[in-house]
């Protein structure tokens, strides 16, 4: 297993975060991880973007300059890395954000509208773990169960009552990916 | 024990408290920030001092200071921030004093960029102070590692009475990876029967580098320079990734060696015999490696964040016997995989790489 | 019977220093060394040299003793301090050393609160080097880069450093005392002394500003100095405590 994942978007979209959610539970697995942020200057609103790499090896290169999975939280983001996708990888849209289609055809594209999916079960700020479910269900890169104890060591416990909205939007993006009756890979 | 998930820059600094490092002098300055962040909430923890000083220059005089007064201590910066301290480093290795100085590098020169370089590798191996003098460069690629030679780092200090410098970049800092800390163990600091601590009744002790006769200074650089020769005998350090049967063999450290690693594993499905070595020890160079290897390697390529400065001493190393290419990016742009992959391929076919 | 009244103090070595003739280097010197003994520290305390006339000090007192970059030694003795604080700490430093190269340490040892002693020699000009202006050289002075006098419109005005220093918080004791003739000698063992005893009280920093002489680069006797000192140099630097705090 080698997934390398390029997660990318405006600063402030909780890029940085959702990365370190994902390697810690590639960690609590027990795989080999490594997360690596790039980001601009400005400390709000610039570009961020940030690579997690899981695998069931060592790591040679924690730089992901090739993703296995992109998953795009802003246009510019789709526009920048849309190229550099293995072929036979995945792209994961935000749709909510970005209103043009990627033009690869071979990689898998899913739309997420996980902005309005994310109001719709009442917290605006779970939008990116609805596309990791999705990630998840797609990939089987690892378990909700583990991100969810990553949820719970990474967030100070004063933020613990927010676990559940979190779960429920793994759960969402997950069973999204089912109803499409797509098979794991 | 259980492993965590941590970024570079707090490994350094949580590897320096386990190495005993109780004191830390700083500026800010990107992108080593998190490790002053991580030693302003830490070194309290353990009964220690964290102090922002005014300058970079005020950081290493103060680094200075306390070396001189027994403490093991240390600071940390980004290129131009070290630009500043080559004063006090050559001070530091004229007095004398152990110490480990952090430089996380960044694009250059001037104000460069904050984005990950390693084009600061001349004025680490060079003394980019002034006068006749070195100092060990140790160069992590991986946040476990860090944790491992902070400590070798602080010991390495003692043992020559010098400053050590970690050299890492942008990326090797802000990365995380998991790191097994293992048990806090009981350091022992080696006594340091030299310090300047107050006479309480014994010999008067100097801390100087000031030798205005001649004679003397000369004798003094001769006893340095014989610790230097030690250093070189004794302390070089490095990693061989498959370079034993090697046509072609990649040098590289820090993050740039993690780049050629993927590309020595592509190589190596593909049936090519393509190796790493990787220096540990940026100064001492690690000549020792490429001795074996002139019998078997047919070709060097050494891919580096600059326009080319540790081919120098691949060159040096290899006494040119071998073609040595090189292979850069440069002002906080990464070597990729795919691009150092294109280079080899071109050499193995017998083409020239620039 | 016979009684020995003057002698070398403790913390000084019973060696020839290398100061010109009618530099008051020495007397300042003696005065420090005096102040350590009369407050019993001399085992517990620790100097730091600069760079300028007085590099050599470190040969001078017989304490333990540290020689400082150009203008840093405040960031030594920082260094020294957070470590040994329990220590006496002192550095002995001139015009150029701290009023220019070294201001941004000073200021900032200040402003820290740092609990160290600095003894700043103010004699007007750049000894060491050559006779060059220094940033407490006064208008209208001839230096060997003033020879035409230190003109304001050029070269700004003279740096008035207990002045500066006093308004910050973290400074403790500041005073400038001059030693042009005995009674002002007197004054300034006091403030020496006074300054060693705010910095063990544990109160901040402690700085004593001393107006110095300097016969060869001012191109004057010794005795000549000593008056164009009292007459040019006390009015501009007045004398007295910057900042004391009320009970020692």
């Amino acid at each position: 297993m080698f997934q390398a994942i390029l997660i990318a978007g405006f600063g402030g979209q909780g890029v940085l975060s959702t990365g370190q959610l994902l390697a810690y539970a590639g960690m609590l697995e027990g795989r080999h991880v490594a997360w690596i942020p790039s980001y601009g200057p400005e400390m709000r609103g610039g570009t961020a973007n940030c690579g997690v790499t899981i695998a069931d090896r060592p790591i040679s290169s924690p730089v992901v300059s090739e993703p296995t999975t992109l998953i795009a939280m802003n246009r510019p983001s789709l526009e920048k890395f849309e190229p550099d996708v293995q072929p036979g990888g995945l792209i994961l849209v935000n749709s909510s954000l970005i209103d043009i289609k990627a033009r690869r055809t071979d990689v898998r594209v899913e739309y997420i509208k996980a902005n309005e999916l994310a109001e719709e079960i009442g917290n605006s700020k779970v939008a990116n773990n609805i596309i990791l479910g999705a990630l998840l269900e797609i990939t089987g890169v690892v378990s909700i169960d583990a991100v969810e104890e990553s949820l719970r060591k990474v967030l100070p416990a004063h933020h613990h009552d927010l676990i559940p909205v979190n779960r429920r939007a793994l759960e969402l993006g997950r069973e999204l990916m089912r109803e499409k009756g797509t098979e794991k890979r | 024990m259980a492993k965590i998930l941590m970024k570079g820059n707090e490994a350094i600094g949580e590897g320096a408290v386990r190495a005993g490092c109780r004191y830390f002098f700083g500026y800010p300055i990107t992108p080593q920030s998190e490790l002053p962040h991580y030693l302003a909430k830490r070194m309290p923890q353990v009964g220690g001092v964290y102090l922002q000083a005014e300058s970079e220059v005020a950081t290493i005089n103060m680094v200075y200071g306390a070396a001189g007064a027994g403490a093991r201590v240390m600071t940390s910066s980004s290129g131009p921030g070290i630009s500043l301290m080559q004063e006090g480093i050559s001070y530091v290795v004229g007095a004398e004093l152990p110490c480990v100085i952090v430089n996380m590098m960044r694009g250059g020169p001037g104000l460069g960029n904050i984005a990950p370089a390693q084009s600061d590798y001349f004025q680490a191996t060079r003394g980019g102070g002034h006068g006749d003098y070195r100092m060990i460069v140790l160069a992590p690629a991986s946040v476990q590692e860090i944790i491992d030679l902070m400590q070798d780092a602080f010991d390495l200090a003692d043992r020559y009475r010098n400053p050590v410098m970690l050299a890492g970049d942008g990326v090797l800092g802000q990365m995380m990876e998991p790191v097994e800390l293992g048990e806090e163990k009981e350091v022992r600091i080696p006594p340091r029967p030299w310090a300047a601590t107050g006479r309480t009744g014994g010999e008067k002790h100097l801390i100087n580098s000031l030798y205005i006769v001649p004679e003397d200074l000369e004798k003094h650089n001769i006893r340095l320079a014989a610790k230097f020769a030690a250093m070189e005998k004794e302390e070089q350090r490095w990693e061989d990734y498959l370079a034993a049967d090697a046509e072609l063999v990649l040098v590289a450290f820090g993050t740039a060696a993690r780049v050629c690693k993927a590309v020595v594993d592509r190589c190596r499905r593909e049936g090519k015999a393509v190796g790493l070595i990787r220096p540990l020890t940026l100064w001492p160079f690690p000549v020792k490696a490429f001795q074996p290897l002139l019998a078997t390697a047919a070709h060097f390529l050494t891919v580096e964040m600059s326009m080319g400065q540790m081919v120098e001493d691949v060159r040096l190393a290899t006494r040119e016997c071998r073609p040595v290419y090189f292979y850069g990016r440069c002002g906080g742009m990464l070597p990729v995989a795919g691009d150092v992959y294109a280079a080899v391929q071109k050499i193995l076919a017998g083409g020239e790489a620039k | 019977m016979m009684q020995k009244v003057f002698t070398r103090p403790r913390t000084l070595k019973d060696v020839p220093t290398h100061y010109c003739p009618g530099c008051t280097h020495g007397i300042v010197h003696r005065l420090v060394a005096e102040a350590i003994d009369e407050l019993n520290v001399f085992d517990r305390t620790i100097g730091v040299a600069p760079v300028g006339c007085s590099v050599f000090a470190y040969n001078y007192f017989d304490c333990d003793m540290y020689e400082a970059s150009h203008g840093r030694a405040p960031a030594v003795a920082t260094g020294i301090k957070r470590v040994l604080p329990d220590r006496v700490v002192f550095t002995y430093q001139g015009d150029g050393d701290l009023a220019a190269i070294g201001t941004g340490e000073v200021v900032h040892a200040a402003a820290r609160g740092e609990k160290i002693t600095v003894i700043f020699i103010n004699n007007a000009i750049y000894a060491m080097t050559g006779g060059q202006m220094a940033p407490t050289t006064l208008i209208g002075q001839k230096t060997t880069t003033t020879p035409y006098g230190r003109d304001r419109e050029l070269n700004g005005s003279p740096v008035k450093i207990c002045e500066m220093l006093g308004v910050l918080d973290g400074a403790a004791y500041i005073a400038r005392v001059s030693v042009h003739n005995p009674a002002n000698v007197v004054k300034a063992k006091k403030a020496i002394k006074r300054a060693f005893e705010v910095q063990m009280a544990g109160h901040g920093f402690t700085l004593v500003e001393v107006l110095s002489a300097c016969p060869t680069n001012w191109g004057l006797a010794p005795d000549e100095a000593l008056r164009w000192l009292a007459d040019n140099m006390v009015p501009y630097y007045p004398l007295g405590e910057y900042k004391a705090p009320e009970e020692i």
